[in-house]
This record gives structure tokens, sequence and C-alpha cells, in this order.
């Protein structure tokens, strides 16, 4: 019923991803903040003989002292910013039947994962999703809209919340919530540098330019261009690159916390039934933006690539193609019925 | 040379001895904390029963045996609850269940009885609890399968003396008829299995 490896598995990969993710993080800011100076340092070594005037690496250090308060920000802040962004209300005392519904159900599956229970949101919106946030089991919150809480009976909504369970049971959230600080950190750098690049850049350009006083060494000037033009590529893309890498974890965990949920509930059918009845609703939930996509159970943007299969598809979309998640929960639904040896005979 | 591999081998094999131990006594703990679990919910139970009971009394006098099929069912369980074993507890909660089911159906006969609101919130918390008593069973059994998974295998079983690892029970449904119980109606409990 789980998806090939088990809890202790899920999680040991889930914290390689996330060290794996902070290596690349670093290399790519040490590339992003040093490898400029790097460039700047060839290019005034080409220029001058002996002593060469470019003392300190003012980029590098400008630039990891940023990211650095950044990412610790947006990773202490970021689960309440994606509740804040989405107009969440913390339901305490539940206000409706549908809500009391909804908080028992999720006290009923962190019993079934014997973890504390989440923090319970309602976001005010008529499309169905469902989200997971926060930095650990501890912290984690679970919001769903009021029109999810509209459509789904109790086991298709214990279900969804079964779904989100399982993120944060596998440390999904707290993965999750890692890449969108880094992702965020990378795509403000990438904005802020590209302006001062284009504002003050004369400065960088003009010293690889040959305005030098006749004795430049032009090998190494030539080196000094390239690192300098593949520093600006990568400043470029970097946001484009960060966001399909975050897109592709995204994916492959939407997968896992389905069976996870299956496997919680021991009713994939009520899932399937649940994400059918999400699908046949779907129009994007104006509450949720781009930001918290990547959480949804469903795409919230109602993107056209998220119901395709393909190349380009495989790249841009946050959640694998409706039709093969549900399959597959059929598929293990199926499994069910024939263990219990209760399929009709034909 | 010959000591040096020595000292090597008995330093694995303590490391070894203090990690597998602590490992046991940590899943030891792990089981009985899966335990109280259950008992917390099996607690609100036997708390919320006597409202349910005083709620409907007076709209369905007539069904006298189903209440008090469940008002006994309830004692009994709470008895064995305050010093009973697994088994023991397993079984009369098994019962309670039982008679909270055929209590539901009969509920299903009195339209106004379930449209007021109060019957309708008793009986979601009543099923939530239900759920949740299933789901810390659930969860229950998982842990204490895996405690006494590894205290069985080789060679973490040489130190289950020392770490006075016993094989924990697991909390099984006795009754065939509580599977097919409540399903039909409510929708409140999952297949099981």
């Amino acid at each position: 019923m789980t998806a090939g490896l088990n809890l202790f598995e899920q999680q040991a990969r889930n914290r390689r991803l996330t060290v794996a993710w902070m290596a690349l993080f670093i290399l790519f800011f040490a590339w992003l903040g040093f490898g400029g100076d790097f460039a700047l340092y060839l290019a005034a070594a080409a220029r001058t003989e002996g002593q060469v005037p470019y003392h300190f690496p003012w980029i590098g250090v400008v630039v990891t002292a940023i990211a650095a308060i950044t990412a610790w920000v947006s990773w202490r802040k970021g689960p309440q910013q994606v509740l804040w962004s989405t107009g969440a209300r913390e339901v305490t005392t539940p206000q409706s039947f549908e809500e009391k519904q909804f908080v028992d159900v999720v006290e009923e599956m962190a019993v079934a994962t014997g973890l504390p229970k989440p923090k319970v949101y309602v976001i005010d919106d008529p499309d169905p999703n469902a989200f997971a946030t926060g930095r650990d089991p501890a912290s984690a919150c679970i919001a769903a809209t009021t029109g999810l809480l509209a459509i789904l009976n109790r086991e298709e909504l214990q279900a969804v919340v079964a779904h989100e369970m399982g993120h944060v049971r596998n440390f999904d959230v707290r993965l999750m919530t890692l890449i969108a600080a880094l992702v965020g950190v990378i795509v403000v750098l990438s904005n802020g540098m590209g302006r001062l690049l284009r504002g003050g850049g004369g400065r960088g350009l003009g010293l690889l330019g040959g305005r030098g006083r006749g004795k430049a060494n032009g090998p190494l000037l030539a080196v000094a261009a390239v690192v300098f033009v593949l520093w600006v590529i990568t400043l470029i893309l970097a946001p484009f690159i960060s966001r399909i890498m975050a897109m592709a974890v995204s994916r492959d965990r939407e997968l896992l916390a389905d069976a996870t949920g299956a496997e919680l509930t021991r009713n994939p059918g009520a899932l399937a039934s649940a994400l059918e009845k999400i699908e046949t609703h779907e129009a994007p939930t104006t509450h949720i933006k781009e930001g918290a996509a990547h959480l949804c159970i469903a795409d919230p943007l109602g993107r056209d690539v998220n119901s395709k299969e393909g190349r380009l598809a495989d790249l841009l979309a946050t959640h694998p193609p409706m039709a093969v998640r549900i399959t597959r929960l059929k598929g293990m639904a199926f499994q069910q019925i024939k263990a219990a040896g209760q399929l009709p005979t034909a | 040379m010959g000591t040096i591999l020595f000292l090597v081998v008995v330093v694995v094999l303590l490391l070894w001895l203090v990690g597998a131990y602590n490992g046991l006594v940590a899943l030891k703990n792990q089981t009985v904390n899966a335990w109280k679990q259950i008992d917390v919910q099996l607690k609100r139970r036997h708390d919320l029963i006597p409202n349910l009971v005083n709620t409907v009394k007076g709209s369905m006098n007539f069904e006298k045996d189903t209440l008090d099929a469940v008002v006994s069912a309830r004692s009994r369980a709470m008895q064995s609850g305050s010093g009973g074993g697994v088994k023991e507890t397993a079984e009369a909660e098994t019962a309670l269940t039982g008679a909270l089911g055929k209590l539901f159906v009969v509920m299903e006969r009195y339209p106004d009885l379930k449209s007021s609101q109060n019957v309708r919130d008793l009986q979601e918390e009543l099923s939530s609890t239900e759920n949740k008593i299933a789901f810390a069973r659930q969860f229950y059994n998982d842990t204490a399968t895996n405690y006494n998974t590894r205290q069985q295998q080789f060679p973490t079983n040489l130190v289950a003396g020392l770490a006075k690892a016993e094989i924990a029970e697991l909390w099984e449904i006795e009754d065939k008829a509580e599977r097919a119980v409540p399903t039909v109606d409510l929708s409140l409990q999952k297949p099981q299995g």
C-alpha cells in the first residue's frame, strides 16, 4: 500500500533532499556572490602587474549577508506568511457543523499518525482546495477552503486531511518551506542584482572593457570576460531553474502523500472520489496565490500544464496529472478489495 | 596489532549493545504511549455516552433495550478499563462499539431526532471519537508490531532480556459481527483491514 518505501526511508530521503538543497543553494550562492568578485579580480589582475588593486570581495560578502538574513526570515516566518497571503483564519472554536467536522477529522488523523494535532485553518473561498505548511510536525498547519468543506462528505474530507497529514508526517512541509525560502531568496537576489547591474553596471563592464592603460594581459582579460558572462547568465536564469527544481520536488511529494494518506485511512477509494470532485469543480482558487500553489492538494491556479503529461508539463507543473493520481488510488482500492476477497464474481 | 584489533572489536560490540538496548527501550515506551492514546479516546467515549443517552431518551423511550444495552456495555467497559489487560479491555470496548452501532441504526428510524442540531453534534462527536479509537488502535498495533519484531529479530533478541522487553499484545477485533455493524448508514466506520 505504501509507494515502496517505508516511513523511515521516506523521512531519510527527505532529509537527504533537504541537505542536497542546502548544499546546492550554498554553492549557488558562493558562485552568485563571489563569481562576480572573481571576474572583477581577474579583470583587475589582467590590467596591472604585481599588486592587484582589488582587495575586498564586496559583492560576495553583501550577497551572502542579504541571502542569509532573507532565508532565515522566510524560514521562520514562511508558514505564517503563506497562511496570511491566503487569508486563512484559524479555527479555534468551530462556527459551523462543517468546521466542527473538519477539526474532528484533523484530530482523527493526528491520532492515526501519533503526531501532535496541527493547527486548523479555513479559507473563505468557494473553490475546493487544501494545503499543509509548517517547519515540523509540532508547528504544522492544515488549511482547507470553505468550498472543500462544502462539497466533500466526511470520508472524502478525511481522505484529503490524511493526504495533508502525510505531508506533515513525511516532513514534506519542512522541505517545501525550506525550498520556498531558498527560491524566494534567489528570486530577490537575482532581481536586485540585475537592477544593480543595469544601473551602476558601467563600473563592472568598464573594468572588463578595453579601457585599460594599454598593457592589459589579453588572455587573462578574456577569461575574466567569460566568467563574467557566465555569471550574468546564471543570475538571469537562476529564478527559473530554482522554480523548476522546486516543482519537480513538489510533484514527487504529491504522489507520495496520496499513498501515505491512503495508508492512514486504509481507504484509497475515498481520496480518489475526493480528487474527482475537486477536479470537476476546478476553477482558479482566487485566494491562493502562486507562492502557495505547490503546497495545495490540487493546483489552485487551474493551469493547463497540470492536466497534461509530457515533457513540458513535467517541467512546469506543480502537481502530477489528476488522472494519474486518481488511477493510482483506484488501483490501490482495487487491491484492497481483492485482498479482502470481496470482489464480485463476474 | 592484535590488542588494537581486539579493542576495536570490543568497542564496536559495546556501541552496538548500547544502541540495541536504547532502541528497545525507546520502542517499549512508544508502545506504552500508543496504548495511553487509545485510553484517552476510550475515556472520551465513556464520557460522551451519558450525554447521548439523556438526549435521545425522551424521544425513543420504547427502545429501552437498545439504550440499556449501551449503558451496561459502557459500565462493563469502564470496569475492565480500570485494571483489565489488553484482551479484556478490547473485548468490552468491542461490545460497546457494537451496542452503539445498534443505537445509531435505531436512531435512523427517528427523523425528528436526526434533524435536531444537538443530536447531530453529539453524533458527530461520537463518530469522531469512534474513528479516533479505531485510528489509535491502528497506531498502537503498528507500534507494538514494530516493537515485537525488533525484540525477536537477531541479533537484537540477545539484548531483549537485558532491556526487559516483552511481547506486546495486539488489540485484535474478536467479534466478527463488529466489523459489519455500523458501516451501512452513517459512513462512520472505515472498512477494516
